[in-house]
């Protein structure tokens, strides 16, 4: 099959037209309507939510948010301000919520004495929350959601 | 040793000589000046002295002078830099002396004399390195945290009053921890903020802390 060179041309430039026209038309929720090839301003930083009050877990496994600001909490080899209140011997004076026995085992699922390294890194997998609505919706469902959906009524 | 006969007298000697003829002018009465004139005059000389004295006392409770040595510039200061006590958003700036030196005349001349160890560091290069300020860090933290905690954090307590504190404008979390803890008298503010304006050193085996 061949192309005359005129067709090749037009066939060329209709590309060339219709992925720039797409480029600027593309509008993903993060960056806003800033075309692709162009940077576009700096979202307003917000605050962190500060509120303490726990977050209810989406699924059973999911590390719990830090409802509070942890600015300039230091998480070194020098020491881990989280671990100030959320630690075994801390709780009863601070009143946090302590930290997770799976947080003593180490990968073999052995359980040592103290907090293993590896979950040393609090925000490794905690994170804290910002106060904005959220620039890409989800329709994201909890399992108790979906459960009750698919018996209605409580039948289970 | 001065040899008998010898006419031109040591430096020693000389010096000597003016310190009694001065301390023998001083030890008489006046018999050239007024009483009024020598004692305007003492009291002029006293403000002077005075205010030089303080002056310079001043310039070394500055930012400037507390950064112009290395160890301090490139190690503290810097990471006072990142701290809310440097910048934020009414742009209150908490420097080195509002901290580390007492307000108060006598404390901070207390302060000013124990500084002289400081000194002696600079020159001789205790912690002219970020190594060497590393392996120190505890024990300079450690001489801050006892000095805090021996005056109920003063040197805090000069612009953070617990009677000023509006604690419903404050976080949940800020605000209980007020109440339990600062109002009641059972802890002081070195006690939970340790490390707000310079990082932590070895924190093992410091109170509340892993």
């Amino acid at each position: 099959m061949t192309f005359s060179p005129r067709i090749l041309a037009v066939a060329t430039i209709l590309v060339a037209l219709s992925t720039s026209l797409l480029a600027q038309q593309v509008s993903t929720g993060l960056r806003g309507p800033t075309p692709l090839n162009e940077v576009g301003p700096a979202a307003p930083m917000t605050p962190l939510k500060n509120t303490a009050e726990k977050e209810v877990r989406n699924y059973p496994e999911q590390p719990p948010v830090i409802p509070h600001s942890i600015e300039g909490y230091q998480i070194d080899m020098n020491g881990n301000k989280c671990l100030s209140c959320h630690a075994r011997a801390r709780i009863a004076e601070s009143l946090a919520p302590m930290i997770s026995i799976t947080h003593f085992m180490d990968r073999d699922g052995q359980f040592l004495a103290t907090v293993s390294p590896r979950r040393f890194f609090c925000t490794e997998c905690h994170v804290p929350q910002h106060t904005t609505t959220p620039p890409v919706t989800n329709d994201f469902v909890d399992i108790d959601s979906m459960l009750n959906k698919a018996t209605p009524g409580g039948r289970r | 040793m001065s040899v008998a006969g010898e006419t031109k007298p040591t430096k020693f000697a000389r010096v000597r000589g003016f310190v009694v003829d001065l301390w023998y002018v001083l030890i008489r009465p006046s018999s050239v000046f007024g009483l009024g004139v020598l004692v305007l005059a003492g009291f002029v000389a006293g403000v002077i002295f005075w205010g030089g004295f303080n002056t310079a006392l001043e310039i070394t409770n500055t930012e400037k002078f507390c950064t112009g040595c290395h160890e301090m510039r490139d190690n503290v200061f810097a990471e006072l830099k990142t701290t809310i006590h440097f910048s934020n958003r009414s742009g209150v700036r908490a420097s080195c002396p509002d901290c580390h030196v007492p307000h108060n005349w006598t404390d901070k001349i207390a302060r000013k004399m124990q500084a002289s160890k400081e000194v002696w560091g600079h020159l001789f290069g205790t912690i002219d390195t970020r190594d060497k300020f590393r392996d120190h860090r505890q024990e300079l933290a450690l001489h801050e945290w006892a000095r805090f905690k021996a005056n109920d954090s003063l040197e805090c307590r000069n612009c953070h009053s617990a009677q000023s504190m509006d604690i419903t404008k404050q976080s949940p979390r800020a605000s209980v921890a007020h109440q339990r803890f600062l109002f009641t008298g059972d802890k002081t503010c070195i006690d939970c903020h340790k490390g707000i304006a310079h990082q932590l050193p070895d924190m093992r085996g410091v109170p509340g802390w892993q």
